[in-house]
């Protein structure tokens, strides 16, 4: 897909032609065998096809044109399976896809769309939008790339960093909406959890030197390492400190303790990095008792220096509760300016039930659940409020 | 190459004061004549302000003539400038130097192609 969009220049035309050219191989490849380099079958049966269509529409001189530039392209893009041109082209799509020119939300539906394996109608679902919104929001993305003409090619390095942070933001927004979905029934939606990953890990083996990536990357590893253990056999939400960390995946949080090991040797901290090290941390306590929490409250002092934001200081503020005790961690949160957000309201619970505030902490846990709009979190927070109110 | 329409948006009311408008007025040509330098420079014009405006249209075999802009609203359209350039990225990137000088934001509308 990535080469074809790159060969055309225009991602509606490099996507009928990449279907036609999977039309052809059904028809072809049960009769006739499957070709030695499938791939590269693909690419050039597509490249045709998409000349085809480009001469088909004869109205216009400049399609003309556009035929001739393809045809000219005597690329050897038979071979291509694992040849660096493709891994480049996948790395220009990327960038084409999150270009701050684009609204966030067609970002994320564009990459999961020309980059994920996702269908329209598996984003439509995972994003609680009907298919036709869906459709319709990639359709004028589309049209924006092709009208404004949004360059296919990799920043130049005055933009590098700034543009590297925005897919880098689309896929952790990518994660985190699948880790915690903002609305519904259920708490995680994997199948975006799983492109969010799938897609740092081509985004890593395309920029092996960011540690920005390999930070990313790492922090949802490590994240994604206490899937099974966050929900319990109810389908109920189990706060980190009272998982079974038996059920903590080994695999993901050796391959992100790796990631935070390497991106500590290169010593160019950056906030995704910080964050992957605060869970390292919490991967490392075989029991929650075990948590080296001074080590995690230096990590959130040192994410603090990356322009704190009130979520950071909340955070912040529980690692604050467990070194000096909840009261301290109260008087943080009480200068916060987050009034609404529904995890204020229930950390500021938790501390006041454990300071033994219990009507307090009662009315907080009201707040929250009534801001939150996730039915798990939802029932988690009646269960504190329940186990306030008896104590 | 495609074309780009770079439009300043500009809020109603009173111009700025002398000195800070001069240097406005000096930061905004030090872009046009590096537009120029580069080879990318078509057209610009800076606007009266949209009062002066006047909106025509045809309705039902007539021509209705009504004062003022037609987007009723606190900021218009106080001037433009059009670029030559290969994409969008390189657009935006005149897009900011405009938006620096005019500390203004600035609108950037590819053009139709193949008419002049």
């Amino acid at each position: 897909m990535a080469v074809l969009v790159r060969l055309t220049g225009d991602i509606p035309l490099a996507e009928e032609a990449v279907q036609d050219a999977f039309a052809i191989a059904l028809e072809r490849w049960p009769a006739g065998g499957v070709p030695p380099s499938p791939g590269g079958w693909i690419i050039s049966t597509a490249r045709n096809r998409a000349i085809d269509r480009l001469r088909r529409e004869q109205t216009r001189d400049q399609r003309h044109e556009e035929a001739d530039r393809l045809l000219a392209r005597d690329e050897s893009i038979e071979d291509s399976a694992e040849d660096p041109t493709m891994l480049d082209d996948r790395l220009r799509l990327i960038f084409t896809c999150c270009h701050p020119a684009l609204s966030l939300e067609a970002q994320v539906a564009l990459t999961l769309r020309l980059l994920g394996g996702l269908t329209t109608a598996e984003i439509a679902r995972a994003f609680l939008v009907p298919e036709a919104t869906m459709a319709q929001r990639l359709v004028r993305a589309k049209g924006k790339i092709r009208d404004a003409r949004i360059p296919y090619r990799v920043p130049e390095s005055h933009d590098f960093d700034e543009r590297l942070s925005g897919v880098l933001a689309v896929i952790y927004l990518v994660f985190n909406e699948g880790y915690a979905a903002s609305a519904g029934e259920s708490l995680m939606r994997d199948e975006l959890c799983a492109e969010a990953i799938r897609l740092g890990r081509v985004l890593r083996s395309l920029l092996p030197e960011q540690s920005e990536v390999a930070g990313l990357l790492a922090l949802m590893l490590l994240i994604q390492s206490r899937r099974a253990a966050r929900i319990d056999a109810d389908g109920a939400l189990v706060p980190l400190g009272e998982q079974d960390r038996s059920r903590w995946e080994r695999p993901l949080i050796e391959e992100g303790q790796t990631l935070v090991r390497e991106c500590l040797r290169r010593n160019t901290p950056c906030p995704y990095q910080i964050l992957a090290a605060i869970n390292a941390v919490h991967a490392d306590a075989a029991m929650t008792s075990d948590t080296d929490w001074r080590q995690i409250l230096e990590l959130y002092d040192q994410l603090m220096t990356f322009g704190a934001s009130d979520v950071v200081r909340l955070n912040r503020a529980i690692a604050v509760a467990e070194v000096e005790g909840p009261a301290a961690a109260l008087a943080i949160i009480d200068r916060l300016e987050l009034d609404g957000y529904h995890l204020l309201h229930a950390t500021r619970a938790e501390m006041l039930a454990r300071l033994g505030l219990e009507a307090e902490a009662g009315r907080e846990y009201e707040r929250a659940i009534a801001l939150t709009q996730n039915e798990v979190e939802r029932a988690f927070l009646r269960g504190r409020l329940r186990r306030s109110t008896l104590a | 190459m495609p074309r780009y329409l770079l439009s300043v948006y500009q809020p109603d009311g009173p111009v700025p004061a002398p000195d800070i408008l001069g240097a406005i007025m000096r930061d905004v040509g030090a872009v046009r004549d590096e537009m120029k330098a580069a080879g990318v420079w078509v057209f610009a014009a800076g606007l009266l302000p949209a009062t002066s405006a006047t909106v025509v249209r045809a309705k039902d075999g007539r021509m209705l003539t009504t004062d003022g802009p037609f987007v009723e609203g606190k900021e218009h359209i106080g001037g433009f400038t059009i670029v030559n350039v290969p994409d969008l990225d390189a657009a935006l990137e005149w897009g900011r130097k405009v938006a620096r000088a005019t500390t203004l934001p600035i609108e950037v509308r590819p053009m139709q192609e193949g008419h002049a």
